[in-house]
């Protein structure tokens, strides 16, 4: 039997890197007494498998990983344990029974992450109207980054990857492609944002950069569509509450 | 939501900023307000060690039971944010409140080793509380020193307030319930310190002065205050059973050093090493009750999450209980898929059974500490391991399915010659050709002997504690004849010899042994920029050496001389149980080679029984 665990990060958990929320995770498993099941072999591990990972200082209202369980538990009562044994910055939203198919588990069906991104405290140097020029700047049919990879740096666009967008009063929400196929980081985005509001000498990096922003992820979804046409669910709403 | 000390600019910028959050399961949180007492407790290394000593985790978990005191953790922070907080002026925290450490009433600092003393100035320093605590005032904390180091705690003497001698559970109490009388009475620091003295276990460094003979030796050692003893006691907790001990320790986010439950089995040991200061100081040796380690398996397993357990004491296979326990531990919790990871047992049919059950043979290797490599100096040191032992160990663990072992030994150890030092290779040879007698079709590849030496240094409280050591070049000679004696051997392609580097023993053989005047050494070395010594990558020798050239102090004088019979020794103030002449017969039998036996077989008549327990009474209710 397979559940899926939506979560909370938040506060100063945010600087918690993506191996120590999946320890964390693991002795959680334990002080709530989860009957997760382990792989065989001569140092069992907990079957656990996370959908994307979320770099450190972000903070995010929906977080996924799945497990398989050695036994039913109900849905709210596995909810109240598993926060009792979490501390201030994680907090369990729901544990959901979903179907056993392997197509269907953590990264393999992350299809679009949503995102709020709004400027920090003291990023006084952003134009007052800045809201403004990022309508502009993605108003652009193509956007261009030089993304660096391990062996080289390739040009992509990554306008098609931003599906969604939004200004919310000083902030701005993006809907972006996530998961194995294609995955757009905000970050990325707001760096190219500040690249185009202000080049710099020779394309060097300028103080006017995406770390200036406070990224906060508030869902993941599959994609329930099809090859032409995307339809976007939650993770969460693939999984049915456990009765038992 | 608690508000961090470090904005996120700061965190993002620095590395493993997850060591400076605090918010960890199990980290206790009050309310300022309503607490009397504000402890902050300091282990002066970086996050992953300090997080991994039980002893912190005992005194912390103490601390909180009051409803009076709120106890706090601090580590040194890395290098990198040490730049940080002295660029921006931020004052070191706390990791719980993330409250400035000079708000609090103690700094208690634990000094488990002598290349922490730098750090433990960079603690003070970024808490912009003064380094000298006669500079100190009403606004800063009393700074506390406990731990095996504060067996001689002279070099550090300027640096703090008060130190307290021994095992941390008996006293604290009464100077908690002390200081909360003195404090808002309007009386004088100097007055709390007075009141401090009168406690047993508790030395203040400001109420005694040392007279130094024209040599530098040290002449007379007094008290300069009615209030403090001539003889400071260690303190011993006699019943360890039912000792606090902490049910729900604090779980770091990030990968301590040691990332499991341990269960300290029994405190102190039996076996006499002329060489090891534990054994002589944590004297007598006392057992914790069994059942109560298993219920205590239980509870720190479910309170923490943790996946492994492992046991801790100085000699685990002296423990009358060990295979009641280890069984135990393994029926129960081997198929939950904890780990059971067991210290280095004595190798018998018994550890060898229990091993091939808890670990893969194929990739685990075997422990062994011959300490030395002949039977002369293993006599001399007084550890109880005949060759014998060691190749029949080996020789069962072989037929067993081990390939791999591991031979700890120390070089320099007082009467050393090159005999002594050679034999270390050609036991790891014997040990490889035990594995090769073992017909080829049944054995599994090569073996690999892995032997590792580090040069001794002798520390107080100890039968060498008179001895002299050599200097740098010499130990680098000795580790060169070991290792060619390596290269001569049958099996040199199965053996591999490693050994520490010498610059770092010298030092730590000036602290060991130090008086006060090494104080000014330290905080000069610290002036020139040394830290995190224990660390090889930031472990700077010339600055060390410049630290003594400028301050005029010579380290041979502490580390090259015979130590006469009838010398002063700075550390001779504390009273811990085990009397000077039992310590001095035992330096005269060692370089006689005799063996002496171990507390379980024959009692030596140390002083320890003065304590009223442990081995000294087993058997006679």
């Amino acid at each position: 039997m397979k559940a899926r665990i939506k979560f909370r990060k938040y506060g100063a958990l945010r600087f918690i890197g993506h191996l120590d929320v999946m320890r964390f995770f693991q002795k959680v498993m334990r002080r709530a007494d989860i009957p997760i099941a382990f792989t065989g072999g001569y140092s069992p591990h907990m079957i656990m498998s996370f959908a994307s990972p979320l770099g450190i200082g972000l903070s995010s209202d929906g977080e996924y990983f799945d497990i398989e369980l050695s036994a039913p538990i109900n849905s709210g009562e596995a909810v109240r344990r598993m926060n009792e044994a979490c501390v201030e910055g994680i907090e369990v939203v729901s544990f959901r029974q979903i179907p056993e198919e392997k197509k269907m588990t953590g990264m393999t069906i992350l299809a679009a992450a949503d995102y709020l991104v709004q400027p920090k405290n003291n990023s006084g140097f952003l134009p007052e109207d800045w809201t403004a020029r990022f309508e502009i700047f993605l108003a652009q049919s193509r956007i261009r980054i030089v993304k660096q990879t391990k062996r080289s740096e390739k040009e992509v666009d990554i306008r098609p990857m931003i599906y969604n967008w939004e200004i919310r009063g000083n902030a701005v929400f993006m809907q972006l492609a996530a998961g194995s196929a294609q995955n757009l980081k905000p970050d990325l985005v707001m760096e190219a944002f500040c690249r185009y509001l202000d080049p710099g000498p020779d394309g060097q990096k300028t103080d006017f950069n995406s770390e200036a922003f406070q990224y906060h992820r508030m869902e993941m979804y599959a994609d329930a569509g099809t090859v032409t046409e995307r339809k976007l669910i939650t993770l969460e709403s693939l999984g049915t509450e456990i009765a038992e | 939501m608690r508000k961090l000390a470090l904005d996120d600019e700061i965190l993002l910028n620095i590395e493993k900023p997850a060591r400076y959050i605090g918010g960890e399961v199990n980290s206790v949180m009050k309310d300022k307000e309503k607490v009397d007492i504000r402890f902050a407790m300091c282990f002066p290394d970086v996050y992953e060690i300090g997080m991994s000593h039980l002893g912190i985790q005992i005194l912390y978990d103490m601390f909180n039971r009051r409803g009076d005191t709120w106890c706090e953790r601090v580590y040194s922070p890395w290098s990198d944010l040490d730049k940080v907080l002295r660029e921006k002026n931020i004052p070191l925290f706390a990791l719980e409140s993330q409250d400035p450490v000079r708000d609090f009433d103690f700094l208690g600092i634990t000094i488990q080793f002598e290349m922490c003393y730098t750090n433990i100035l960079q603690i003070l320093e970024l808490s912009h509380i003064p380094l000298h605590a006669s500079g100190r005032t009403a606004a800063d904390p009393f700074v506390i020193g406990g731990g095996p180091c504060t067996y001689n705690p002279e070099p550090l003497a300027e640096f703090f307030d008060i130190f307290y001698i021994g095992e941390g559970e008996t006293v604290y109490d009464e100077l908690l319930d002390v200081y909360k009388s003195w404090k808002g009475s309007g009386k004088s620091r100097k007055e709390f310190l007075e009141m401090a003295a009168q406690i047993e276990g508790l030395y203040i460094p400001s109420f005694y002065d040392p007279v130094y003979n024209e040599d530098g030796t040290l002449k007379s050692f007094s008290p300069n205050n009615v209030h403090a003893p001539a003889a400071v006691k260690k303190q011993v907790v006699m019943d360890v059973t039912d000792a606090s001990y902490p049910m729900k320790p604090v779980v770091p986010f990030i990968k301590a050093t040691q990332d499991r439950v341990v269960l300290e089995i029994q405190r102190g040991c039996i076996r006499g090493c002329r060489f090891c200061q534990a054994g002589m100081i944590y004297r007598p040796t006392r057992e914790r009750n069994v059942d109560k380690l298993k219920e205590y398996a239980r509870a720190m397993l479910k309170n923490t999450g943790h996946e492994e357990i492992s046991l801790s004491s100085l000699s685990s296979s002296d423990y009358s209980e060990l295979k009641e326990l280890v069984t135990f531990l393994i029926d129960e919790f081997k198929g939950k898929g904890i780990n059971i990871s067991l210290p280095s047992l004595r190798i018998d049919a018994f550890s060898l059974d229990v091993m091939s059950r808890v670990q893969d043979i194929r990739k685990s290797s075997l422990t062994f500490a011959p300490e030395a490599g002949s039977q002369r100096m293993r006599n001399v040191i007084n550890k109880g391991l005949t060759e014998e032992d060691i190749l029949d160990g080996a020789g069962q663990a072989f037929e067993g399915g081990w390939s791999k072992v591991k031979l700890y030994f120390m070089l320099g150890l007082p009467t050393e010659t090159e005999e002594d030092m050679r034999e270390i290779a050609r036991l790891s040879d014997r040990v490889a050709r035990r594995y090769y007698e073992i017909p080829k079709e049944q054995r599994n590849g090569k073996c690999q002997i892995t032997a590792s030496s580090s040069f001794f240094v002798p520390k107080p409280f100890t039968p060498f504690q008179w001895a002299p050591m050599c200097t740098a070049e010499e130990y680098m000679r000795r580790a060169e004849i070991v290792k060619e004696e390596f290269h001569a051997q049958l099996n040199r392609k199965s053996l591999k010899y490693n050994w520490h580097d010498a610059q770092v023993t010298v030092l730590e053989g000036v602290m060991a042994r130090g008086d006060r005047k090494v104080g000014k050494v330290i905080e000069e070395a610290y002036r020139l920029g040394c830290l995190f010594d224990s660390w090889t990558e930031s472990f700077r020798n010339e600055l060390w050496i410049q630290a003594f050239e400028n301050t005029g102090i010579d380290p041979s004088f502490y580390n090259l001389r015979e130590r006469s019979e009838e010398e002063l020794f700075p550390w001779d103030f504390i009273d811990t149980g085990v009397s000077r002449s039992f310590l001095r017969s035992e330096w005269e039998r060692a370089v006689q080679e005799t063996v002496t036996p171990n507390c379980r077989q024959q009692c030596s008549g140390c002083g320890a029984a003065r304590f009223g327990g442990g081995i000294c009474y087993e058997g006679k209710n």
